[in-house]
């Protein structure tokens, strides 16, 4: 036990020169983009109320457009989040999967928006969809970045000579944003005209 | 059952055709982003060149007063990307606004597009939040590039951000971009003539005073303390401190202060890089940060 904790220690000293600073400098900055993602998420969600009560305001019958997004925001907003989440895929892609449908509601609600110019010519409404489109756009680019640096990471982990000191270590690639999760956040939503859906097998 | 392999290549080789082709498509048709030289780049000519100039003026002013960075840029098209990753591509390159302050803005015209943005940096997001920049595209801008008017258009606009800005309490400007670079020159001077003059003569005297293993030792303690002190690191510290110690020992009597030379030359090249980033001559970004708020508009 002794000798395993020298032995740690000895290889810890003399793996600073494998790469185990950069793993830990690039860890620290995959967990500084991650929380910057989660911000910016949050801000979104932080949003929300305000939109909705300004569209029942003009839109009170779509209740069901506005219900969707109420109940998307309070599955964002009952999630789980904490920074480990970097390192569990399938939370990740759980997390992923909620913010998507909430991207898709508010998206529908924009759409539904158009209808009513009275509500688009609304103060409150156009600085709150500016407000949303800047947030959106703060999103983007915060995930690209969070990609960035988890690329970086990756790269670092498994790389010779950092791979043996991530090994020691126990430092494991990360979660990404994945093509397939995306596939699912923008699969188109279902049209639905009130009629319940039938077996398409027949 | 059939062997997938056939199906799995066929899959692979359309996978990589489509990556191919995107990268492609990715890699040359981008739009390039224009170097950054003043306050107003115009790449399409739809300023005149007084326009232009007093535009300059003007931020160059608030730049001066203020210390923020705020930068007009007009292209004539975007595409294929839209304007905000273009505008994020060009914020990134440039880095307006001062490091920590982050209070750098981008106002970005593609004329072809008929599109416009107003790109704000992470200092600024309070004084101009995306409503705001919304309304100043929508309420003073647009109007007037409708009507085709769009020099009076970037200047209506420009003035309400520089209103905007001016009302800000930024931290105030050290020193305009001229002095800064002249004082990093002296830094760099300075670091020279110690790196090349200063350290070989120290190093003579302490080995003059001390002997050859004093003088060595005492040196190479300086030496790790420095890149304790520049690096916060005890390990880099040591392991400079006992290199040096060594070089020095080794060096022996004879004339090879140039080693030590190279020691001052790295926190020299480092002070390089930190006035390098502030000055230069002529206008470049102070490495403000930008995080995608803004907002984008067309006419």
């Amino acid at each position: 036990m002794q000798f395993k904790l020298v032995l740690t220690l000895l290889l810890s000293l003399l793996l600073a020169g494998c790469g185990y600073n950069q793993i830990q400098i690039n860890d620290e900055q995959v967990g500084a983009s991650w929380s910057e993602v989660l911000n910016q998420y949050k801000r979104r969600a932080d949003l929300i109320p305000n939109l909705v009560q300004v569209v029942q305001g003009y839109a009170a019958h779509e209740k069901d457009v506005l219900t969707r997004v109420t109940e998307a925001r309070a599955n964002v907003a009952g999630m789980k989040v904490t920074p480990e989440l970097v390192n569990d895929p399938e939370a990740m892609a759980r997390f992923q999967k909620a913010q998507g449908e909430l991207s898709g509601a508010l998206s529908r609600l924009l759409v539904v928006a158009e209808n009513y110019p009275n509500l688009k010519a609304d103060a409150a409404f156009r600085d709150l969809q500016a407000q949303l489109e800047g947030t959106e756009n703060r999103i983007t680019v915060a995930r690209n970045r969070y990609i960035k640096a988890v690329q970086e990471y990756n790269v670092t982990v498994r790389t010779f000579p950092n791979n043996l000191t991530a090994m020691v270590i126990g430092a494991k690639t990360k979660a990404n944003f994945t093509v397939d999760n995306e596939a699912v956040i923008s699969a188109p939503p279902k049209v639905e005209f009130g009629t319940p859906a039938r077996p398409a097998a027949q | 059952m059939p062997c997938p392999l056939p199906v799995l290549l066929r899959l692979l080789a359309v996978l990589a055709m489509v990556l191919g082709l995107a990268r492609g498509a990715w890699a040359e048709d981008l739009q390039p982003v224009p170097p950054l030289a003043s306050h107003v780049t115009d790449t399409v000519g739809l300023l005149t060149p007084a326009q232009r100039d007093m535009l300059q003026q003007r931020l160059a002013g608030l730049a001066r007063d203020k210390g923020a960075q705020v930068a007009v840029l007009v292209v004539a098209t975007t595409r294929p990307e839209p304007i905000e990753v273009f505008a994020m591509r060009v914020a990134e390159s440039w880095r307006l606004g001062r490091a920590g302050v982050d209070d750098g803005l981008i106002f970005l015209v593609a004329r072809d597009d008929r599109r416009l943005r107003i790109e704000v940096g992470r200092g600024l997001e309070g004084v101009v939040p995306d409503a705001v920049a919304k309304r100043i595209i929508a309420e003073v801008v647009a109007p007037r590039f409708k009507a085709g008017d769009f020099p009076g258009g970037i200047e209506a606009g420009v003035d309400a951000l520089i209103e905007r800005v001016s009302a800000e309490a930024l931290p105030p400007p050290v020193a305009d971009a001229g002095s800064d670079g002249a004082l990093s020159d002296i830094d760099l001077g300075g670091l020279l003539l110690v790196g090349v003059i200063l350290v070989p003569l120290a190093l003579t005297v302490l080995r003059a005073l001390l002997g050859p293993f004093g003088g060595a030792g005492v040196a190479g303690a300086l030496a790790g303390y420095g890149a304790w002190q520049l690096s916060g690191m005890v390990i880099l510290g040591l392991v400079v401190g006992v290199v040096a110690f060594l070089v020095i020992l080794g060096m022996g009597a004879g004339g090879g202060g140039g080693r030590r030379g190279g020691g001052g030359w790295s926190s020299g090249g480092d002070w390089g890089s930190l006035g390098g980033s502030s000055g230069g001559g002529g206008f470049s970004g102070g490495g403000g940060d930008f995080g995608g708020g803004g907002a984008s508009g067309d006419w």
